[in-house]
């Protein structure tokens, strides 16, 4: 059962700050992820704050690196229920976590950070973890 | 809201993915809390010897690697038929 609104926007309005586009029905899902090409980073947003509360800043941290993905989007698990289904959708094998970040490549999805892989860690670690696989997927520097 | 935590007060598990061994069976989930009936994981899913296709340890590599093929929402398991509880990270991968 989702939160209550007010209780969630701070934490959409976080994503949206950082510059993260956030997806709220299956269609606007679909109008960025189907037949995307180029690189396309899935921050699927959470309300936990053990792992969510790291996760976000990370992200925001690994957003001020020189490379970067073509583009930022978000979804908010348990929140935005299709659309969440609907991104996960795009996924493959990798199942569903929140928070979890994919970074998808024409399609593929060449980096997934999934919850377990979040908990416990600090932004810092997780954002050097990130922009590590900005420089391997998301090619020159801009 | 970064850091911000709902539920404080729980068990130092609480929020964290596990994984509880029986002597039958691997269960990976997000660990809950102890209640009178046992321990609580959510979104769980299940290594079971001689029903489940290969090995443990392949069953833990693949759910390092793509996450927990989840099949219960809500997993009671009695005190007394856990072997061990450790988090899922701390096997390595």
């Amino acid at each position: 059962m989702p939160y209550p609104e007010s209780l969630v926007a701070p934490m959409r309005a976080e994503m949206v700050q950082m510059g993260a586009a956030e997806l709220r029905t299956v269609a606007e899902v679909d109008a960025v992820l189907g037949g995307a090409s180029g690189t396309t980073l899935v921050f699927v947003n959470s309300v936990c704050g053990c792992a969510a509360g790291n996760a976000r800043p990370a992200l925001q941290m690994a957003l001020r690196h020189a490379v970067l993905p073509d583009r930022t989007v978000t979804v908010f698990a348990g929140q935005d229920l299709e659309a969440s289904a609907r991104a996960r959708s795009y996924f493959g094998e990798y199942q569903p976590s929140s928070p979890s970040v994919a970074l998808i490549r024409d399609g593929e999805v060449v980096h997934f950070v999934h919850r377990h892989q979040i908990e416990g860690r600090s932004p810092q670690a997780l954002a050097a973890d990130l922009v590590k696989a900005f420089d391997q997927h998301c090619g020159v520097a801009r | 809201m970064s850091g911000h935590v709902f539920h404080p007060g729980h068990h130092d598990l609480h929020g964290i993915t596990v994984v509880l061994e029986t002597a039958n069976a691997l269960w990976v989930g997000r660990f809950d809390s102890v209640t009178p009936k046992g321990v609580l994981l959510h979104d769980a899913g299940c290594f079971e010897e001689g029903v489940t296709p290969g090995t443990r340890e392949e069953y833990l590599q693949k759910t390092l690697k793509f996450g927990v093929r989840a099949t219960e929402k809500n997993k009671l398991i009695a005190e007394s038929e856990v072997r061990g509880i450790r988090q899922l990270t701390a096997i390595g991968g």
